[in-house]
């Protein structure tokens, strides 16, 4: 299997489709699909449509069939123990949101939950709101100078009412990637649940839940390579089936009478209404893709290009890159913000020269106020970018300079 | 072409910042944000006694757009009654998202090139929401812009 970024780029259609040049720099919010994703989900509505898990007719049965084998893959993916673990949602700001009412429905006044200051505000604000429901306290791991999760503070904020630590797996504003092992160390100590939020990690690769030894994993399929509208929560299966349900409704009920309702064991107990099915399969079918790719020779190509951008932007006079300047412990992500020029001018200037950027504060508004700055401009790397497309975006960014100086 | 949008009369609008500032008694005050970006302005104005607007000063962390829109408020706001005030904004909508005419305010022709950007639309019409919402409410003090 290549890992040539110009040979697998090829099998992305998108980039066949577009006229012009296109510098996708923005898969950190959403990649490109695989063919392999649009294929298999394309394949499933045109030959396999139908409602799983209800109806017996051949048709359903292809169809629940597909959905099954799809948490098959996303167990494979992750090296989960069983595909019972592998909870489908809309995404993972659904899979965060579910384990925010779920888990926290089993806490009370006094409980603690730990997360970070480098959180997305999906990571964020649904424990705002767990709070305010049940009075929990709410603590947050502060950031290291160079925007890193400051895993020396675990010791002063795990306490012993401190039932979960959810942070990020790599922040999708520096790049950086959590020290998990200090994290799960900490928790482990006062009995404490860990749940990642993986959304920017596994684009750059298999995840294996069980060695992380967490708890909880949630991630979005747009952001690797697969169909938008379906997102992933993996949870050990003895915590799984100790939660209550999160949305109520068809699917996950086990019997209901007028007064009362039993619950489904997971994952269907958390998988209410009619589950984003064609997306499960496409899911799938990219995971399986990733899964056959030579991670590192990719990696090793996804960080040159880091440094290539990181070198290139140290030139820029008083530029600052919100995160580590170095290539240790990171993703491809590299955010930058330049005095005097706002990012949505900046992304402006660059759409032009067909750089597909993103500007604003990323959902992380936390994050950036850390940095002293209300918003940045943000270079997301994946494995179909070429050196081509650095040199268009410091070229880009010299424009941009120019022309809105 | 995208590079049209920051001309020289945008950028020098947005540099000088007209009605940039504070207000010693403000009769009403309004801070709006900009969920996309967090780009935020407040203003606050002075009324006359038939509710016009007297004076207003506006403080604008933003973009170019943003902030030349605000800059075009402190030129022209300063006179206008609520009304008018809605009428602008109204027509500036209709100019960037349905092809309208540009609005009496001349300057606001320079936001044309703005038209095919829709993500863009919000920059240029912050400023008028947050003056909307100065006009229809009490004057509450503003906290420190902060972040």
């Amino acid at each position: 299997m290549t890992s040539d970024p110009l040979t697998l780029r090829t099998e992305f259609p998108l980039f066949a489709a577009v006229d012009g040049p296109l510098h996708y720099l923005d898969s950190a919010a959403t990649s490109q699909i695989h063919r392999s994703a649009l294929d298999a989900t394309v394949r499933h509505e045109t030959t396999a449509r139908a409602n799983v898990l209800r109806g017996n007719y051949r048709l359903a049965e292809a169809a629940t069939a597909a959905y099954e084998s799809a948490r098959e893959q996303v167990a494979r993916f992750l090296n989960a123990s069983s595909p019972d673990e592998i909870v489908f949602t809309c995404g993972a700001t659904a899979a965060l949101n579910l384990v925010a009412w779920s888990f926290g429905e089993r806490l009370v006044s006094g409980d603690a939950v730990l997360i970070s200051q480098a959180e997305h505000h999906s990571n964020l604000v649904p424990w705002q709101r767990l709070r305010e429901r049940t009075g929990i306290a709410l603590k947050a791991l502060p950031l290291t100078g160079e925007g890193r999760i400051d895993t020396d503070a675990l010791p002063r904020l795990v306490g012993s009412r401190c039932r979960l630590i959810a942070v990020t797996h790599c922040s999708n504003v520096t790049g950086a990637i959590t020290d998990v092992p200090a994290i799960v160390a900490a928790a482990r100590g006062v009995g404490a649940r860990v749940l990642l939020d993986g959304a920017q990690q596994v684009q750059h690769g298999p995840v294996d839940v069980q060695s992380l030894g967490i708890d909880f994993y949630a991630f979005s399929g747009h952001k690797c390579f697969g169909p938008t509208g379906v997102g992933v929560l993996w949870g050990r299966a003895g915590i799984l089936a100790d939660l209550p349900p999160f949305l109520y409704g068809g699917g996950m009920v086990g019997r209901v009478d007028m007064d009362v309702a039993t619950f489904a064991e997971p994952p269907r107990r958390f998988e209410a209404g009619t589950p984003p099915i064609a997306q499960a399969v496409g899911l799938g079918a990219a995971l399986d893709w990733m899964r056959g790719l030579p991670w590192d020779r990719i990696r090793w190509d996804e960080l040159g290009l880091a440094r290539q951008l990181l070198e290139g932007l140290s030139r820029i006079e008083g530029i600052r890159i919100i995160g580590p300047t170095d290539l240790a412990d990171r993703q491809p992500i590299v955010s930058f913000h330049l005095p005097r020029l706002h990012p949505h001018d900046i992304c402006q200037v660059l759409d032009e020269r067909g750089l597909a950027l993103r500007g604003g504060h990323h959902c992380a508004q936390p994050l950036l106020r850390a940095f002293g700055v209300d918003s940045a401009t943000r270079a997301s790397i994946a494995l179909y970018n070429t050196a081509e497309d650095i040199e268009a975006l410091l070229a880009g960014l010299d424009d941009a300079l120019r022309i809105l100086a | 072409m995208n590079d049209a949008i920051y001309h020289e009369a945008i950028k020098d609008l947005a540099q000088k910042a007209h009605g940039s500032g504070h207000l010693l008694s403000p009769d009403r005050c309004a801070r709006l944000d900009n969920p996309l970006c967090g780009d935020r302005i407040d203003i606050e104005l002075r009324l006359a006694d038939d509710g016009r607007i007297a004076e207003l000063a506006h403080r604008t962390k933003g973009c170019l757009l943003c902030r030349a829109s605000a800059s075009i408020l402190g030129l022209h706001a300063p006179g206008q009654s609520t009304g008018a005030i809605g009428g602008i904004r109204a027509e500036l909508t209709a100019m960037l998202v349905a092809g309208g005419q540009v609005p009496v305010w001349q300057e606001l022709e320079l936001f044309l090139p703005v038209r095919p950007h829709r993500s863009r639309h919000d920059c240029v019409l912050l400023p008028f929401r947050a003056l909307q919402m100065a006009l229809s409410r009490d004057a509450r003090p503003l906290p420190p812009m902060g972040g």
